[in-house]
């Protein structure tokens, strides 16, 4: 048991301090992706229900890919693709400076146009839960489409969707371990690294599920206060 | 998304850097310097967030022989080349050896050490030798990507060979008793043997070194075509090898000279 | 909105010419985005095109790609036959029984597949003499069967939930109106809830065989290689993109037929729910 104390302890000794800084990552990494992911869904679903039919044809195709994909591929192909991609393009047009896309942007582009693949699917079905009078009565009293959206429709569907978007938040922390493989220190590649230093794999690795699981039961509080707070304008 | 953009040696640079002599040595270079981190003794990263192992000692011998402010990376073995090339870093010193398959990827310097490869298997076991008869059937574990995993998945065609992301893991495993031997370098696999772990286990013997396979010992990667940086560096390593700071570091490390023959 | 029904045969105007509004002009701009975007993709897969590089590396693709699909395969039908008796204690009245399922799915659908994977294979690892000593390293001491085993406990949980739901949804007033026909309870589980049940999880039935063909390709992490292995096994050897192109590829043609052939079931059997 000591030399478990001495292994989970802060400092040079023990991993403490490098599993809290990896939590800090993972924990970074989701919260930096979700607003991304988030604006990005929304707009995809705009485009899916738009009367344009290129506009929705634009969107599916995207869709298709990215919910593909394995997840894991999608991060090699970002971090390895755009950077030689950009590196050449950037040759091509006479720059010689180097461009560096590191492994935490390139993990929440990945994780973010995933995510999005998925939240433009809650944000279409919260934008059909929507009655078409809402829109109607915006128009009636004046707004413009752009003030209707704003002030009618995305409150509503905001309280809609979060169910939702909660669910796909948690797949998100979960998502974030992926990046490990690219070399960004989150908590499973920290915990891994203990684990294999120091042999106790067991240890280590169960603690990584723990902070997950930690991470999740934190989400949970939060998304259900805010889905209190959402749904005041809805008691009767 | 967040790009920053970095200094670059390009060849314009260094021809300002001759046109304008003496004078510009005093801006000291910056260079990154990749590595795994998971290789002791050659390049380990420690508890407390530090790299240490013989690759940094010379790394950072080399840096300061050419003037250099290095700062290191990790990077996991299997997309090191992929990341040295989309310019995370200038340069590899992780006991990479230097191998033509490479060679058509990067540049590399000359070597700054070479040593042979070996089998460890645990203690108990019943492999006599390191042919490719004496490992039938057994299952052995390598690093993926290396000039071991090559080797094996050549030689030891009769044997389950299985690729592991670093070598940390099939020790884990070699432990754990999933793996009848492990292929790595012989320095890699004494620094194992002497850990409280490795008590398991002992060396079957080395394997003599195929030249097609193993190449001529581990060398710096930069990205092609960055000549002036390589020979930089072959500068450097003569240097360090001529003023005694390369014996000082192998001596810490080595009961003999790693530069090998 | 509809003003249609009372009118007699009126002619239909001619169709508005289309105005390019702004939607519209994003639109195209992006159809031709994907368009470009999908020519240069075959134009660079064409130039890269590389006989050598097939013949040597296709054939590893095959056995990567068998590896996956028996894999994520076996482990969805072990995964099936374990999600049943945890999908019934999650609906159990007994606080223990259901206490101890709940545990299980939290667990399961809580973290990473990635840790769960890592968990037990060196986890698992480092208790081989104990496991040695009941027998049962043998099935741990194999890769394949450490990633079948996690991800068998993985799918498990999340089709416990699947049928779960399934089960939940189908109308109280079936198991009533069998109650009062005097069938036997296992009988009217068996025969009349499950089938409807299974309608409605068919759907995410499908969206969890996806998720996991997509969620296997982690395994090389642990030395088993599947299709994402051989891929990054390749693309290490050769450092050539194109490997990762044609795995995405690959991955996306699994899919999407998956997806196409799930349509099809489900419109074949929802027939009888049709108006």
């Amino acid at each position: 048991m000591d030399k478990v104390a001495i292994l989970l302890s802060w400092g040079d000794q023990g991993w403490a301090d490098e599993i809290a800084s990896g939590v800090v990552v993972t924990v970074a990494l989701a919260l930096a992706t979700l607003p991304f992911g988030m604006l990005l869904g929304f707009f995809i679903a705009l485009a899916k229900q738009s009367r344009e039919p290129s506009l929705r044809l634009a969107a599916n195709i995207y869709t298709t890919i990215f919910r593909g994909l394995p997840e894991l591929l999608t991060l090699f192909l970002v971090y390895f693709g755009v950077q030689i991609g950009l590196t050449q393009a950037l040759k091509a047009i006479g720059f010689s400076e180097g461009i560096e896309v590191n492994s935490f942007a390139a993990g929440m582009f990945a994780l973010g146009v995933v995510f999005s693949s998925y939240a433009s699917e809650v944000f279409l079905s919260a934008f059909r839960g929507i009655p078409q009078g809402q829109y109607e009565g915006g128009f009636a009293v004046g707004l413009s489409s752009g003030q209707t959206m704003r002030l009618v429709v995305l409150p509503q569907l905001i309280r809609i969707a979060l169910p939702g978007l909660a669910n796909l938040w948690l797949v998100l922390l979960k998502d974030t371990a992926l990046v490990s493989v690219v070399g960004l220190s989150d908590i499973l590649r920290q915990t891994g690294i203990a684990a294999r230093v120091s042999k106790e794999a067991f240890l280590f690795y169960g603690i990584a599920c723990l902070l997950y699981l930690v991470l999740a039961m934190i989400s949970s509080i939060g998304i259900s206060a805010i889905e209190r707070r959402a749904a005041r304008g809805n008691a009767r | 998304m967040s790009f920053s953009t970095r200094f670059k040696l390009g060849l314009a640079t260094a021809a300002i850097a001759l046109a304008m002599g003496a004078a510009h040595a005093e801006d000291r270079m910056k260079l990154k310097i990749g590595t795994e981190g998971a290789y002791p003794p050659f390049n380990n990263l420690e508890a407390d967030g530090t790299l240490t192992g013989f690759d940094v000692d010379i790394a950072k011998a080399l840096c300061d022989e050419m003037k250099a402010d290095c700062e290191f990376v990790t990077q996991d073995w299997d997309g090191i080349i992929p990341a040295l090339q989309a310019g995370k870093f200038d340069a590899i010193i992780a006991s990479m050896s230097i191998t033509d398959e490479r060679k058509e990827k990067v540049d590399f310097t000359n070597k700054y050490y070479n040593t042979p490869p070996a089998i460890v298997a645990p203690k108990d076991t019943d492999i006599k030798g390191v042919t490719k008869e004496d490992l039938a059937g057994k299952v052995i574990g390598v690093q993926g990507s290396t000039t071991h995993s090559n080797y094996a998945e050549a030689t030891y065609t009769d044997s389950d060979v299985k690729l592991y992301p670093t070598a940390d893991e099939y020790k884990l495993d070699l432990v754990n008793g999933r793996l009848d031997a492990v292929n790595d370098d012989i320095i890699v696999l004494k620094e194992f043997l002497a850990t409280p772990e490795g008590a398991c286990c002992k060396v079957v013997g080395t394997i003599k070194p195929d030249p097609k396979i193993h190449g001529e010992g581990a060398g710096i990667a930069v990205r092609k075509g960055e000549t002036e940086l390589a020979e930089k560096f072959n500068k450097a390593i003569d240097a360090i090898r001529a003023n005694g700071k390369y014996k000082e570091i192998n001596d810490k490390y080595f009961d003999f000279d790693a530069y090998g023959g | 909105m509809s003003m249609a029904a009372d009118t007699t045969r009126v002619e239909r105007p001619p169709a508005p010419p289309k105005p390019w509004t702004r939607t519209r002009i994003i639109g195209w701009l992006l159809v031709a985005f994907w368009a470009l975007a999908g020519l240069g993709f075959v134009i660079y897969l064409y130039n890269a095109w590389n006989i050598d590089l097939v013949q040597k590396y296709g054939p590893r693709y095959w056995s990567g790609l068998k590896t996956t699909i028996v894999l994520v395969g076996l482990s969805l039908l072990a995964g099936a036959l374990l999600s049943v008796p945890v999908a019934l204690a999650r609906l159990s009245r007994n606080p223990v029984v259901n206490g101890i399922a709940y545990a299980y799915v939290y667990f399961f659908r809580g973290t990473p597949l990635l840790a769960q994977a890592f968990l037990v294979y060196y986890g698992i690892g480092q208790f081989s003499a104990e496991l040695k000593a009941i027998g049962l390293w043998g099935f741990f001491r194999d890769a394949w069967n450490c990633a079948f085993f996690a991800f068998t406990l993985n799918t498990a949980a999340y089709q416990a939930e699947i049928l779960r739901g399934a089960i939940q949804s189908v109308p109280k007033g079936q198991w009533e109106g069998a109650d009062a026909l005097g069938i036997r309870r296992w009988y009217t589980f068996l025969r009349i809830i499950l089938p409807q049940a299974l309608i409605v999880a068919l759907r995410p039935y499908g969206n969890e065989i996806i998720l996991m063909i997509k969620g296997s390709a982690i395994v090389a992490i642990i030395t088993v290689y599947d299709l994402m292995g051989e891929t990054r096994r390749a693309y290490s050897r050769t450092f050539d993109f194109q490997t990762y192109l044609w795995a995405a590829v690959i991955y996306l043609l699994i899919v999407e037929t998956l997806r196409n052939i799930w349509d099809l079931i489900e419109k074949r059997l929802t027939r009888h729910l049709k108006r």
